[in-house]
């Protein structure tokens, strides 16, 4: 059995895709944030590969040929940006603002916690580009020296989070304007955050999707920037 | 041959961010110089929205599964982890909270003030 599964080519891509099938079919009958298809997902398979015994490389191997489709993937979220190109014209001082500081309080807000808890670079690295979309975050992670699991288990955190506290922090703090949330959720939250800015309303989705790919540019930069800190 | 047309396009642009990536010495992941390429193209119109269109929102609604093979690398960090584990769970709370509540209130301010110049202005006429 472990044999056949150590040869299979096919082994980690079939259960990568099972494990999300699951996720989302919990997800339609919970319809609460924790039950996010993604962490499920990522429980299931590493209860499936513990349970069988078999090595992490042994799961890789067979299941990279998904994650081969990743650049082409955020390359594609230039689509959405490009087809909010109005949203972003109409609000721009209030939008670039609102992201490039929020994004710059998120790499010195990590970099204090960082100081205060003695944190190692690669710990401090994880976390630097924890609140961007995954597919930016973990790229970045890679490229400053901070272990991509880690960062992507700590942004999809971040993701749920953002989804869960979005209205009520938002109504705490008098953030009222459509675009306003829609910069908060986005340069906070990346794609899980938008999720709930997209049932807030259209303006609310569409300027926190932009907030998305915005947020992850200027993250890039200050991580290039920050990562040589710690 | 619509799809593999616009697969085709995809990859190339992602192939011209990585050749991007290897000249350059920033520390820019490929992907990222393929965001801002294609977003340059769509603007000069060099590549029409249609001709990307349907590809483009298919991979990023299937995004998520491709996230799935590297988080799963968390078993082998697991030692490194589970000795700080109460420690990142307080940076990833509380700088998501920050962050947050500062990027919303600035462009809140921001629009206020933009709209309360603008009656200012038509009062004023």
């Amino acid at each position: 059995m472990k044999e056949f599964i150590v040869d299979s080519a096919y082994f980690g891509a079939v259960l990568t895709l099972l494990a999300y099938g699951v996720g989302v079919i919990l997800k339609k009958r919970v319809n609460i944030a924790i039950f996010n298809p993604l962490l499920i997902s990522i429980i299931i398979v590493i209860s499936v590969v513990l349970l069988l015994k078999v090595d992490y490389k042994v799961y890789k191997e067979s299941a990279d040929v998904i994650s081969y489709l990743l650049t082409p993937a955020t390359v594609s979220l230039a689509i959405p940006l490009y087809e909010q190109v109005e949203a972003l014209k109409n609000n721009i001082k209030a939008i670039m603002l609102g992201i490039g500081i929020g994004s710059i309080t998120s790499v010195v807000s990590v970099l204090a916690l960082s100081l205060c808890f003695g944190f190692t670079h690669e710990e401090y690295a994880s976390f630097l580009p924890k609140s961007i979309t995954t597919a930016i975050g973990m790229d970045v992670s890679a490229e400053i020296g901070g272990y991509v699991s880690l960062t992507i288990a700590a942004i999809v955190l971040t993701g749920i989070l953002g989804n869960v506290l979005a209205e009520p922090l938002c109504k705490l703090f008098k953030i009222h304007e459509p675009v306003a949330k829609g910069v908060a959720i986005g340069t906070a939250s990346h794609a899980l955050g938008t999720a709930k800015a997209i049932e807030l309303g259209e303006v609310e989705g569409a300027i926190s999707g932009l907030s998305i790919v915005v947020c992850g540019l200027f993250t890039v930069v200050w991580c290039g920037i920050f990562s040589t800190f710690i | 041959m619509k799809y593999l047309k616009q697969f085709g396009i995809i990859l190339t642009v992602s192939f011209v961010g990585e050749i991007l990536h290897h000249l350059i010495p920033l520390t820019i992941p490929a992907s990222v110089y393929g965001i801002i390429l294609m977003f340059i193209l769509l603007i000069t119109g060099v590549v029409k929205l249609e001709a990307v269109k349907e590809t483009a929102d298919f991979l990023v609604k299937i995004m998520p599964v491709m996230f799935i093979p590297s988080a799963v690398g968390l078993i082998d960090m697991w030692d490194v982890i589970s000795t700080n584990i109460v420690a990142y769970v307080i940076v990833i709370v509380a700088t998501t909270l920050i962050v947050m509540v500062v990027s919303g209130m600035i462009s809140q301010k921001m629009i206020e003030k933009s709209n309360k110049s603008k009656t200012d202005m038509e009062a004023a006429e």
